[in-house]
């Protein structure tokens, strides 16, 4: 990026009415792909003079133990839901997740799932690293999922979505072909690097369960409603070009006992409609890059 | 600003948990639960009853519900004074006329203060658990040792003196606990506490001490004050959590606890207690349903371990 400048120089702008086709295999117009978080956050983590990671002093009972229900419950809820629809989940990890629960990262990867880099933990955050600092979060990340999974990571999603100025230039730097950082289209679109190529994939931030139930309060059959509203919407524009819908998850949201039937029933009708391409961010970006 | 080297450094990065508290399980995989009379779902209704001094303090931290406005906040005083007085007879008459049992987490200073509804909770058959002395008594790391060694032993010893039997059981003020409060509480003879959410049966620290979750998602609190739903709708959460719940347990052979955390100042309205009161009697009801106080399913539950 452009630092200090007022427009990063992430991106070119392209309208939206003047797109070049992308066409999805098979005819598809939209391509889904579910991207389960699989985190952990610290009990205890160190500060971070540019954000505090817990509202309440170390220990924050309701922050851990809420998100500790991922890994003891909600997780299996969750994966069974997509795998009894044919949605492969397409994974951001807290990579030091292969450590504390390796169990769960095995879920994963029996279920054929994807795994991207969510950075370390999602209590250490990258403002302020320097730079050999993000090198070593990056290197950690590849080495880590590679030794769990037998993965060699493709994508990043910053950790608690915290970057610096160099995080995208470094990404396409380590061979990364796509980043879930940036929020600006509908479809996969190309980030400017000083070197190699780093595709942006559409991840959602208005569609997050985080989002819909955190921050707009949904219910969980509001939320499934929401869902099946934005696939409607995007299958139609994508007979023009192909479009990308992402259903950003948390199990520990999601899958609370009130929320995962509701979110089943919208899954199931997003996987009936013809329009739809199931796949995971890898094939999409391959594809598009096929096109592109 | 810069980050110190030690950032990229993780001491706690191993095989389990960041910490000693207590193991990490799969509820999926554990052996499995009945509870009494081969029922699959037991329905933990834990109603707050709760004391807010006009006064608030905000050390450690000011709790949910308290004081809003400039002294004297008349306005959310009395709004949560109604609870105690009105609201909550709303609910046990619920309870009653469905024949279903519940835990109440009790100030100490609510017991003191108004015996007459300590007496009608015990007259329905109701559990009383400990949760802490008034709204002023919150707990964070920050406090020191000896205040909240006190704050534990002062809760304890109050709501003795009027209920005369010791709580089995331990609520927090918003959950929060500091490092040191579940040794406390079990060095002050608690069987168990409802302040970590992470799981959906029993589970014991490594001190011994057991935890029953009481979910905040599905709290009237999250719900209808934060996520401000009607009360119809989150019956319907509640019936959508029911079914789901039911069907896991039937599918996995293994049984499962559906927390409600209530609040007779919310929940206890003339406008939602309808609400209230038609899901209570729909799942007392259903064949999969055991309503029961935290201590029943915490004795069940130790009791197959």
């Amino acid at each position: 990026m452009q630092e200090g400048a007022a427009d990063p120089g992430l991106y070119d702008y392209h309208p939206y009415n003047k797109r070049e086709k992308i066409a999805w295999p098979e005819g598809k117009t939209c391509a889904v792909w579910v991207a389960p978080n699989l985190e952990y956050y610290e009990i205890d983590p160190p500060a971070n003079p540019h954000r505090k990671p817990w509202p309440r002093p170390n220990p924050d009972v309701v922050g851990y133990s809420y998100r500790d229900h991922s890994n003891r419950v909600s997780h299996w809820r969750m994966a069974d839901v997509m795998e009894r629809h044919g949605f492969p989940g397409s994974v951001s990890l807290s990579v030091a997740l292969c450590q504390h629960h390796p169990e769960v990262v095995a879920d994963g990867v029996a279920r054929g799932w994807e795994y991207f880099s969510h950075g370390i933990y999602n209590t250490r955050y990258s403002y302020g690293m320097d730079e050999a600092q993000e090198r070593t979060i990056i290197e950690d990340s590849i080495k880590t999922v590679q030794d769990a999974t037998g993965q060699r990571i493709r994508g990043w999603l910053a950790p608690a979505l915290t970057h610096t100025p160099r995080t995208l230039d470094l990404l396409a730097e380590y061979d990364f072909d796509y980043t879930c950082d940036l929020y600006h289209d509908d479809q996969v679109q190309e980030v400017k690097t000083p070197t190699g190529k780093l595709a942006s994939i559409p991840y959602s931030l208005e569609v997050n369960d985080h989002y819909g139930f955190n921050v707009y309060g949904m219910s969980g059959r509001e939320y499934a409603d929401s869902l099946v509203k934005q696939f409607e919407r995007l299958a139609e524009e994508g007979a023009n070009s192909g479009t990308v819908m992402c259903i950003p998850l948390h199990a520990y949201l999601i899958g609370q006992p009130h929320r995962i039937g509701p979110f089943e029933e919208a899954l199931r009708d997003i996987a009936a409609d013809p329009r739809c391409w199931k796949a995971t961010a890898g094939d999409i970006v391959a594809s598009w890059r096929a096109q592109a | 600003m810069s980050l110190d080297a030690s950032y990229t450094q993780y001491p706690m990065r191993r095989e389990g948990y960041d910490h000693d508290l207590y193991e990490w399980s799969n509820i999926h995989t554990r052996a499995p639960i009945r509870w009494p009379g081969d029922k699959s779902v037991a329905i933990f209704l834990c109603v707050s009853l709760e004391f807010f001094p006009i006064t608030p303090e905000d050390e450690p931290f000011r709790a949910p519900g308290h004081m809003v406005m400039p002294y004297p906040d008349y306005r959310h005083y009395t709004a949560r004074d109604y609870g105690n007085r009105v609201a909550v007879f709303r609910m046990l008459e619920v309870f009653a006329k469905a024949g279903v049992t519940a835990s109440f987490a009790v100030n100490a200073a609510v017991a003191e203060r108004y015996p007459e509804l300590i007496e009608a909770v015990r007259a329905g058959g109701h559990e009383i658990i400990a949760h802490s002395t008034d709204m002023n008594g919150t707990i964070a790391s920050s406090m020191d040792d000896a205040k909240e060694q006190a704050l534990v032993s002062d809760s304890l010893a109050r709501l003795e003196a009027v209920t005369g039997s010791k709580a089995k059981g331990w609520l927090s003020i918003a959950r929060s606990q500091s490092w040191r409060t579940a040794d406390l509480l079990a060095e002050h003879g608690l069987k168990y506490c409802c302040d970590w959410v992470n799981d959906e049966l029993p589970w014991r620290f490594s001190n011994g001490l057991v935890n029953l979750p009481l979910s905040v998602d599905l709290s009237d609190r999250q719900i209808v004050a934060v996520q401000q739903h009607s009360a119809e709708a989150w019956a319907q959460m509640m019936r959508d959590a029911f079914d789901w719940l039911a069907g896991e347990a039937a599918a996995q052979s293994s049984a499962r606890v559906l927390p409600m955390q209530l609040t007779p100042y919310i929940m206890g309205q003339p406008f939602r207690i309808a609400a209230f009161e038609e899901l209570v009697g729909e799942l007392a009801g259903k064949k999969e349903a055991w309503f029961a106080s935290g201590s029943a399913i915490v004795e069940s539950w130790e009791a197959q371990q």
